[in-house]
């Protein structure tokens, strides 16, 4: 997929510079963009404008320091994937079942419904990881000749699940089963829209539900009634309370981290499972600190350094 | 340069973002709002997109004879609201708030309250003690059920106690494990697409 932008270095793909190519094009605009705002008067006659303290918020510093090591660490996992070192990943039941679904909507001649939910936007990280998943879902559509209906509450989200199911079914060669009228936005409004996705369960009855992303309020009521005309349901959110409602209503969940896996885990791509490598050195990291301010807390219960 | 200009453009977006949260300064500030009036003016085009697509599917299934009165119902709703504030404006004693009291505000509140039956149905059925992990579930379910309501000081001090240490401790030690994967979930994505690693959203490989 990126082998286009690798730059051949003495012989050898180093994948850092992969991302350089883009710096290399980002970096001067963003340069320039900052210029602007420095040099901008506007900023010289705000009185609150006073020294390095202004361009910077010194109590964020923990969480600069954090988001540096876990950007490092990711790079380094990333340089490591390049240079051949290879990761597994666990077997994730849910993911594993996505191939299931879609062959028992074949069989049974009835659509895949997929929807984000209400509670999110296309800025949210649960939703760009939903649509990593569409993508997979997409193609073994197109494949098995499946419709795949996609209803959602956001219009800009509808106006990527077009574009990457419409991908997805051209990777999979079959860019003429496509059609556009399946992904639709409905209401922008919770219950409309919880409304709306119940009524298309309930008429259309597809064999397999897809129910991944921000889900709030809505989530029950989904996998209550696509549970009760008897569709297998994949479900995967950010929120906790949600995830016990969907572990109680659906077949397989995806809990925490195994939703934002799931690119890696489909694709097999290893740039994108060198990330999933970085965030369990980042949960050892945290473990460690945790375990560390715990024995301090309890040698010394006056110290505070470890609180933030 | 198909691909790489959607990956520069991530990659500013998302490296603007990620500096001006460290900073006071007005200037970042100034960045952010205008990065928000944008998504704001890029979601008033996309919601246009979004009912212009909605009107042609519901036209669509109409001349197709495919679940006609629902798409009758969804279209006439559609034009309805506007129509009524253009004429009668939004102001108290107006034909569009009195449609959205007593119409749209039931209608919501309808749907909401399945939930109630739902909740009922879903723990009916995940509250089975098919194994020793689903009863202890289920213990534990029936416990804090009975320490949440008033009644339950009366019958023991017990109740509300183990309540109060089951929600706190197991469960919430738990519910923070799981934080934590969706936290570094969410931010090892993030940087993925702000990198250019991940690149689902952009068409042609």
């Amino acid at each position: 997929m990126s082998s286009k932008l690798f730059v051949d270095l003495k012989g050898r793909d180093i994948y850092i510079l992969d991302m350089f190519k883009i710096c290399r094009f980002g970096m001067p605009l963003l340069t320039f963009a900052v210029f602007l705002v420095l040099t901008d008067t506007t900023w010289a006659s705000d009185p609150s404008v006073n020294g390095v303290s202004s361009w910077f918020d010194v109590l964020t510093l923990p969480t600069l320091i954090i988001s540096i090591i876990a950007i490092a660490i990711v790079l380094y996992t990333s340089h490591a994937a390049k240079s051949g070192k290879q990761f597994k990943i666990r077997e994730i039941p849910g993911l594993k079942a996505v191939e299931e679904a879609v062959g028992r909507a074949t069989e049974m001649g009835s659509p895949i419904l997929f929807t984000p939910g209400w509670g999110g936007d296309i800025q949210r990280p649960t939703t760009i990881a939903s649509m990593n998943i569409l993508s997979t879902v997409a193609e073994k559509t197109a494949q098995y000749d499946c419709r795949l209906i996609y209803p959602t509450h956001d219009p800009v989200i509808m106006a990527v699940a077009q574009e990457v199911i419409r991908e997805g079914y051209t990777t999979a060669g079959h860019s003429d089963r496509y059609n556009a009228d399946d992904i639709f936005y409905i209401s922008s409004s919770q219950f409309g829209y919880a409304a709306a996705v119940d009524g298309i369960i309930s008429r259309t009855k597809p064999a397999s539900v897809f129910l991944l992303g921000t889900f709030e309020a809505e989530s029950l009521i989904l996998a209550e009634t696509a549970n009760s005309i008897g569709a297998i349901q994949i479900a995967g959110t950010d929120s906790t309370i949600q995830l016990s409602f969907f572990i109680v209503a659906c077949d397989y969940t995806l809990i925490g981290e195994e939703l934002f896996a799931a690119s890696g885990y489909l694709s097999n791509n290893k740039e994108i499972l060198s990330s999933v490598r970085a965030q369990d050195i980042i949960k050892i990291l945290i473990a460690a600190f945790v375990v560390t301010a715990i024995i301090w807390a309890t040698v010394d219960p006056s110290s505070t350094w470890w609180r933030y | 340069m198909r691909q790489r200009l959607p990956l520069i453009v991530c990659f500013l977006a998302g490296s603007v973002m990620f500096l001006q949260y460290f900073s006071p300064h007005p200037a970042a500030r100034w960045i952010y709002n205008s990065i928000l009036d944008w998504w704001q003016i890029i979601f008033a085009f996309t919601l246009l997109v979004g009912i212009a697509a909605f009107i042609k599917t519901n036209l669509r299934s109409i001349s197709r004879g495919k679940e006609t009165p629902y798409k009758l119902v969804s279209l006439a709703g559609l034009a309805l609201m506007p129509i009524l504030a253009l004429f009668g404006g939004i102001k108290i004693d107006s034909p569009f708030l009195w449609t959205f009291e007593n119409v749209i505000a039931p209608m919501q509140a309808t749907v909401f309250s399945l939930l109630a039956f739902f909740v009922a149905s879903a723990s009916f059925r995940g509250f089975r003690a098919r194994n020793i992990q689903a009863a202890i579930l289920l213990g534990t379910a029936l416990i804090v059920l009975i320490g949440r309501i008033p009644i339950a000081e009366m019958l023991s001090d017990w109740f509300p106690k183990v309540t109060f240490w089951v929600q706190n401790y197991p469960s919430m030690s738990a519910r923070r494990a799981i934080l934590i994967g969706i936290g570094l979930g969410s931010m090892t994505t993030s940087l993925r697409v702000i990198l250019g690693i991940e690149r689902t959203y952009l068409r042609g490989d």
